[in-house]
């Protein structure tokens, strides 16, 4: 029997919202003035600028439209390595709603905003708890500005030592973001390979390691799914000359209550909300990236920091170590309240658990599609695995064709030519919230797919027939930009 | 757990697949010395009904959860949000998607955010735009890098102390490790930059001017084109109310290099500050320059239109150390929201609700100085203005704010130590004339 969840049915054309303008049309309800009209010089005024002109349901039906061409974790599995697209609770939303916390304005004062302050507080505690470090920080609006804030911290902290250093080791499993985080505070990378098995060795670290270097990156779990386990060896390393580890985060899902960060070594690190903690990632944001230092780094966490004072609680900025501000106000604080709602509906055994479960449906992936696709690192992995298109580029099928072919099954393919240690990655993080089921459909279109290479290979060249569209032609997008109507 | 589908048996014969003997072995691979003894300490989970009655608990701690009355603006601003608004952008397919890698099932989002990047560009009247960043302040401190990393001569960038305090403290963060900095052009008494005193400043890589000003007032960013072009240095404005551009000419039209902004005006709720939207602007030859995403339109293999992310070669993930940013996730969501409402108010909307913010803020100035408020400025403003309020005041806002929900203004000297008793005022479409009338005589 066929078991893909995809199948054809009825979309619609939906035009781009200029052609669907007609001149005297507004979709918004207008106060009746009850001032008097102030003209504005006309020397400062210019032209209404021209947007579309439309009804509210033209706009009604032109998102929603826009939306049926999308593919989220409500639709189905999103198995997108290093990215955790887990199920996003509809609670979370309820939360980030209510008019207290939605309407509130970021000056009202610490006095008139207590419930607020509380739940950053209460927040900031509960990630300290999970990371197993003594401060954290949630200023930073995404992954990226996390490890911004990170390395700003690094930076500050050698140059409060009397002597700033140049360089920063980072091992080629590394996200792109961990090298950009770096060159943003002037220092230069210094990229290592990790070893045979996929992980890290203490020698490539000593070889490199001087005290010119401020530290090293390390994302552990690391991207191939590794958990990298010479990290306290490492981390001594470091540490002996004078340098700091940096943790990358964004694979906190598959360590919870099992490994804290802070405990192993690790100096500062950044999770990312929207990934470990359930937030939703919204076609590319908003997301929250919060950091965790040890108490040598706390003097130099940004500012405003949150303080509770009894039952009190308060933004102190006197901090004269501090890297600084961040973000405009307290950063993304609604997706705080959804990564909030999610800890106190999962509670210490929940998370521990969703660990658990995320590794155990990884491992159940890769010995299910062993064989089928190529595994460069057979060992167990953490929460998520990487394959590639060895076996299938004898009959000339990359990487790139078999995500397309998922499409048709029904499937978001997972990430792919990442990481770029393996030619042709294909790695799949399932995430804790997809049951035996809709992995068992996964696996069986992966197997499907695999056969189709062997026999019928322009079906996967051809790939996706089922979608919207089909394949882009990203060269001439790039060749010559279009990049507004 | 309702969140967790696993059954007994499921665990059961899935880790006779993985080959692992219990849930605990398949951590094996991680040193027992590494593991933590303690486990999580966190409270015991709450059911959704308990974490309901939890959570507003939490929120009827803050004032907004009445039905408040705001006079304040000072980069998060009180607009009126239609319900389809929030109704339309809830749709699971944008919310639970991630950032549009796989073009052929993400037409939505990125058709969605090349309609955002045209409404933007139309509104400033710039060449192009980005698909979002995070705030206006982060914004403005990759416009800053752009400036200084283009001048090699110079390691130095002309901020004015109008632009947003935060701003100003998010640019010095993002340059002081890399040894750059700002030098603050003061201003005058008339409430705008001193474009004199810039004129004044030398080896500078750019000029930052944000228009309205942190006053409320607008700036002559014509004089501040000149007064760049004469340096030869890049010219860079930004703004936190994205409203004003429905009144104002853009910056476009002043021949700015690049604008950095907030557009939290457009649909999206203040939600304590954040996440808001970074809109970031610039002329055609900053196209690979400025940080982030686009969407380009394109064509499939049947030669019909679509979507895709384009200029990837900026970016971390394909440049790691050279990019131009590190910015990976945007505030993309926010962006389709500022898109829905752009759309929905449309070119007759947006005019007449900018020209409404700015008839209520003229009626509540000029109400206040009639209850002997003192005009800190004669400036053209749009819906924020300073003034200087009389001796006791402080006391009835608090009093105001305890009894009757009523924010009146922002306190300056936190921001400003020379401007004692000074506030911020702001009126937006949403207060009604009694509204202000009632506030009003509350703190005369």
């Amino acid at each position: 029997m066929d078991q893909r969840p995809g199948t054809s049915g009825l979309i619609f054309n939906e035009p781009q919202l200029w052609d669907k303008s007609r001149k005297g049309r507004c979709g918004i309800s207008l106060p009746r003035s009850d001032v008097e009209r102030s003209e504005m010089d006309s020397s400062l005024t210019g032209d209404a600028p021209d947007l579309p002109q439309l009804c509210e349901m033209d706009v009604v039906r032109h998102y929603t439209r826009l939306s049926q061409w999308n593919f989220g974790v409500d639709s189905g599995m999103y198995p997108l390595g290093s990215c955790t697209m887990k199920y996003n609770p509809k609670t979370n939303e309820v939360q980030a709603a209510r008019q207290g916390l939605a309407g509130a304005h970021p000056l009202s004062g610490d006095q008139f905003s207590q419930g607020a302050l509380k739940l950053m507080y209460n927040l900031e505690q509960f990630l300290a708890q999970i990371t197993g470090f003594d401060a954290v920080t949630l200023q930073p609006a995404a992954g990226a500005h996390g490890e911004l804030a990170g390395m700003l911290m690094i930076h500050a902290y050698h140059a409060k030592n009397g002597r700033q250093r140049s360089k920063i080791i980072i091992p080629d499993t590394a996200h792109g973001t961990n090298p950009a985080s770096a060159s943003l505070c002037g220092y230069e990378s210094v990229n290592i390979k990790s070893g045979p098995d996929g992980i890290l060795e203490p020698s490539a670290v000593s070889a490199v390691m001087d005290e010119d270097t401020a530290g090293i990156m390390v994302t552990n779990p690391n991207t191939l799914g590794l958990f990298e386990s010479n990290i306290k060896e490492i981390a001594q390393i470091v540490h002996a000359k004078g340098g700091l580890v940096y943790g990358d985060g964004a694979n906190m899902n598959a360590i919870m209550g099992i490994v804290k960060p802070g405990e192993i070594g690790i100096d500062v690190l950044h999770l990312n909300l929207h990934k470990t903690f359930s937030t939703p990632h919204g076609g590319g944001g908003p997301g929250s990236g919060p950091v965790g230092v040890v108490k040598a780094l706390e003097p130099f966490l940004p500012v405003p920091r949150v303080e509770k004072n009894l039952d009190t609680y308060a933004f102190v900025n006197d901090c004269p170590d501090s890297i600084g501000r961040l973000h405009t106000f307290y950063g993304h604080f609604g997706i705080m309240i959804r990564a909030y709602a999610y800890i106190l509906s999962m509670g210490g055994k929940g998370l521990t658990d969703a660990s658990k479960l995320a590794v155990l449906n990884a491992n159940y992936v890769k010995e299910s599609l062993k064989g089928t696709l190529n595994l460069p690192y057979d060992k167990p992995c953490m929460h998520e695995c990487v394959f590639n298109d060895a076996i299938q580029q004898q009959n000339h099928i990359t990487t790139m064709d078999m995500a397309k072919r998922l499409l048709d099954y029904g499937f978001h393919p997972p990430t792919v030519y990442f990481p770029l240690v393996v030619d042709g990655a294909f790695m799949v993080e399932p995430t804790e919230t997809e049951s035996k089921e809709y992995i068992d459909q996964f696996i069986y279109a992966v197997k499907a797919i695999a056969k189709e290479a062997r026999n019928t290979p322009e079906k996967l060249k051809n790939a996706p027939v089922m979608t919207k569209v089909t394949r882009l032609d990203e060269v001439s997008a790039a060749r010559k930009p279009c990049l507004r109507g | 757990m309702r969140f967790l589908p696993h059954t007994n048996q499921d665990i059961e014969s899935m880790l006779k697949i993985a080959g692992a003997s219990s849930l605990d072995s398949l951590f094996d691979s991680i040193p027992k010395d590494l593991k933590t003894k303690d486990g999580l300490d966190l409270p015991e989970p709450l059911s959704e009904w308990e974490l309901d009655s939890h959570m507003e608990a939490l929120a009827s701690l803050n004032i907004a959860c009445k039905n408040y009355k705001c006079f304040i603006g000072a980069g998060s601003y009180d607009h009126y949000i239609p319900a389809h608004i929030p109704y339309l952008i809830s749709r699971s397919e944008f919310m639970t998607a991630y950032t549009p890698y796989q073009p052929e099932v993400s037409q939505g989002t990125l058709q969605g955010i090349y309609e955002f990047q045209t409404m933007i560009t139309e509104l400033l009247g710039m060449d192009i735009t980005t698909a979002s960043h995070y705030d206006c302040g982060t914004a403005l401190a990759e416009a800053s890098l752009i400036a200084l990393r283009k001048n090699r001569k110079a390691n130095k960038i002309a901020v004015s102390a109008l632009v947003h305090p935060s701003h100003r403290q998010i640019i010095n963060t993002y340059i002081r490790p890399t040894g750059y900095e700002i030098i603050e052009i003061p201003y005058t008494a008339d409430g705008v930059t001193d474009l004199t005193a810039l004129e004044k400043i030398d080896d500078i890589a750019g000029v930052a001017i944000q228009s309205p000003n942190f006053f409320g007032n607008i700036e002559d960013l014509s004089a501040f084109r000149t007064a760049a072009d004469a340096k030869k240095i890049m010219f860079i404005v930004s703004f936190t109310e994205a409203l004003a551009y429905g009144l104002l000419k853009n910056p476009g039209s002043f021949g700015a290099d690049l604008v950095a902004g907030e557009g939290q005006s457009l649909g999206i709720s203040k939600s304590f500050g954040g996440p808001g939207l970074g809109l970031l602007a610039g002329n055609k030859k900053q196209m690979r320059n400025l940080p982030g995403r686009y969407v380009g339109k394109t064509k499939d293999t049947n030669g019909k239109d679509g979507y895709v992310l384009t200029l990837a070669t900026r970016e971390q993930h394909i440049r790691r150390e050279k990019a131009s940013s590190n910015i990976c996730s945007n505030n993309g969501l926010n962006a389709m929201t500022a898109a829905m409402y752009l759309a929905t108010v449309g070119k007759i909307g947006i005019r007449e609700i900018a020209q409404q913010n700015h008839d209520k803020a003229v009626y509540l100035k000029t109400s206040l100085e009639q209850a002997g408020f003192k005009p800190a400025f004669k400036t053209p403003f749009f819906n924020e203005f300073v003034v200087k309020v009389p001796d006791g005041f402080d006391q009835k806002r608090t009093a105001l704010i305890e009894d009757k929900c009523i924010f009146a203004g922002t306190d300056l000297e936190p921001f400003y130590p020379e401007l004692k008793q000074h506030y911020l005022f702001c009126a937006t479409e949403k207060v009604s004339k009694d509204d202000i009338d009632q506030m009003v005589k509350e703190v005369q």
